[in-house]
């Protein structure tokens, strides 16, 4: 168990508009720290393990807030918004069934009520439960400073453990997912060594999209979570599988691929060897479940 | 700041380092919340937030400014226990009791989002609550009665 200590003093900060927060943010010092649900930020506050002299709460900007669909445009979950919110959106539990997953297994529900999809891949654990899913959707985050606003490509987003391509000044303004492709699947599975309430030992997501003509896949994808310093697309295994026609035997293969691609570290939640195995029976649960809603196999 | 806990309105002054939990117990005396790892993981210290269940040691009180409180002491109505909290006496599902607030509320929360729930849905829901002592069969069995009563 950790040492939980008193926080030192710090300035708090709840602008109520974009334009106020970047303001902030721009002549804030670099100990400045974004607000969100704080499930990570005031734990670790209380550890003293971060000691930020000011915090800038988000939740009130209206920008931070949005959560909506169109086909066209995609999904766009603001960096505020709850997680308990995104498991319930009609959009997401048709149309983004690996991403309803993926967050619904975070924490508990008190967690979720607080905790955001933005802090969570803000925060940038090698276990951050949305981050394979969001990896396989081909997502992005928009980030704005008083200089204007960027889109990171999710692939590019995660530099380090806790660190991410976010520069100083700039603030999360939401996540976007593109609509998922007609005839595709996916689906995220972790191993915890409790059933709830735990941090993945190895998280896995899967994404496939078929050509219904000859029934090969047009693109798959596959994303690994705490087995390398930084969530991680297992590149060689999808470009493997692309353009093939899944057997078991082919499952098979693409799940060795992906084993040997990770790059697992030993700690108390397992060894690296352990993990490595692991990644090679979730990839190919992950797969099997995809498949099977595609119809590809029983 | 203002908080409005159980119905009422209170104006304090807080350091904007101090939790939610803290408040409650020392600044309002309200200590039927109770305080087990301060981490997020134990589930003692829930409370409501405008109807929501959420870890009082994870939360800044300056963070709920003019938000509603829902506090164990809050749940009875006019000396007549919550139809939960009776559950709990008449199941035998509180022990040392420590636990037993914030799984009440816990319960509240999901109950009035989820009327009639599975057997397996009330004990996700509970997940982020830990009891050292009942083993949670009776908790469960007691959530479960009062869907019915
Ligand atoms: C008991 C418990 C269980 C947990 N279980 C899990 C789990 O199973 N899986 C999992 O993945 N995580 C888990 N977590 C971690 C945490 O709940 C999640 O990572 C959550 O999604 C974080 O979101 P938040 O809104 O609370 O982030 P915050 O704590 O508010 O912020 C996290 C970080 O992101 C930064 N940040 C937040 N918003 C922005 C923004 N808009 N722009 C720039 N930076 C920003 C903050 O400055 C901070 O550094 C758990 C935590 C607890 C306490
Ligand atoms: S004291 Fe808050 S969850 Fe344990
Ligand atoms: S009754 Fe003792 S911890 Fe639950």
């Amino acid at each position: 168990m950790t040492s939980i200590r008193s926080i030192d003093r710090f300035e708090y900060r709840a602008p109520g508009s974009l334009d106020e927060t970047l303001d902030i943010l721009k002549t804030s010092g670099t100990d400045a720290k974004v607000l969100a649900g704080g499930t990570d930020l005031i734990l670790q506050m209380k550890q003293g393990l971060i000691r930020p002299s000011l915090v800038v709460d988000v939740k009130k900007v209206p920008e931070l807030n949005r959560l909506e669909w169109d086909e066209v445009g995609g999904l766009h979950v603001g960096a505020v918004v709850p997680l308990n919110k995104l498991a319930t959106f009609p959009a997401i539990l048709e149309r983004y069934n690996i991403l309803a997953q993926a967050c619904s297994v975070i924490g508990s529900a008190q967690v979720r009520n607080r905790g955001t999809m933005a802090g969570n891949i803000c925060n940038a654990a090698p276990s951050a439960d949305s981050a394979p899913a969001l990896l396989c959707l081909g997502a992005g985050a928009v980030v704005a400073s008083s200089n204007g606003a960027r889109s990171i490509d999710l692939n590019d987003f995660f530099v380090a453990p806790g660190e991410t391509a976010i520069g100083d000044g700039e603030l999360m303004v939401e996540i976007e997912v593109p609509t998922p492709p007609p005839h595709s699947a996916g689906c995220y599975i972790r191993h915890t060594t409790r059933e709830e309430m735990d941090i993945a030992v190895v998280g896995v997501a899967s994404f496939l999209t078929l050509s219904p003509q000859d029934k090969t896949l047009k693109e798959a994808r596959i994303a690994l979570g705490a087995v390398a310093p930084t969530p991680v697309r297992a590149h060689g295994a999808e470009a493997f599988l692309t353009g093939k026609s899944v057997t078991p035997d082919i499952i098979e293969e693409v799940a060795e691929k992906a084993a040997a691609e990770a790059n697992p570290i030993s700690d108390l939640r397992g060894s690296a060897e352990y993990r490595r195995e692991l990644v090679r029976v979730l990839v190919r649960r992950t797969l099997r479940e995809s498949c099977s809603e595609l119809g590809l196999i029983e | 700041m203002k908080i409005k806990v159980n119905g009422q309105d209170y104006e304090i002054t807080v350091e904007p380092g101090r939790t939610l939990l803290d408040i409650l117990r020392y600044e309002l005396r309200l200590t039927g919340t109770k305080e087990g790892c301060g981490t997020g993981s134990c589930g003692s210290c829930t409370v409501l937030l405008d109807g929501e269940a959420v870890n009082s040691c994870l939360v800044f009180a300056i963070e709920v400014e003019g938000k509603e409180i829902t506090t164990i002491e809050g749940l009875s109505q006019q000396g007549k226990l919550h139809p939960l909290q009776q559950a709990f006496i008449d199941e035998g599902a509180v022990q040392c009791g420590f636990c037993t607030p914030g799984v009440i509320l816990t319960a509240k929360a999901f109950l009035d989002s989820n009327p009639h729930p599975t057997e397996l849905e009330i004990r996700q829901a509970i997940a982020g609550n830990l009891c050292r002592c009942t083993g949670y069969d009776k908790i469960v069995r007691a959530i479960m009665s009062a869907t019915n009563s």
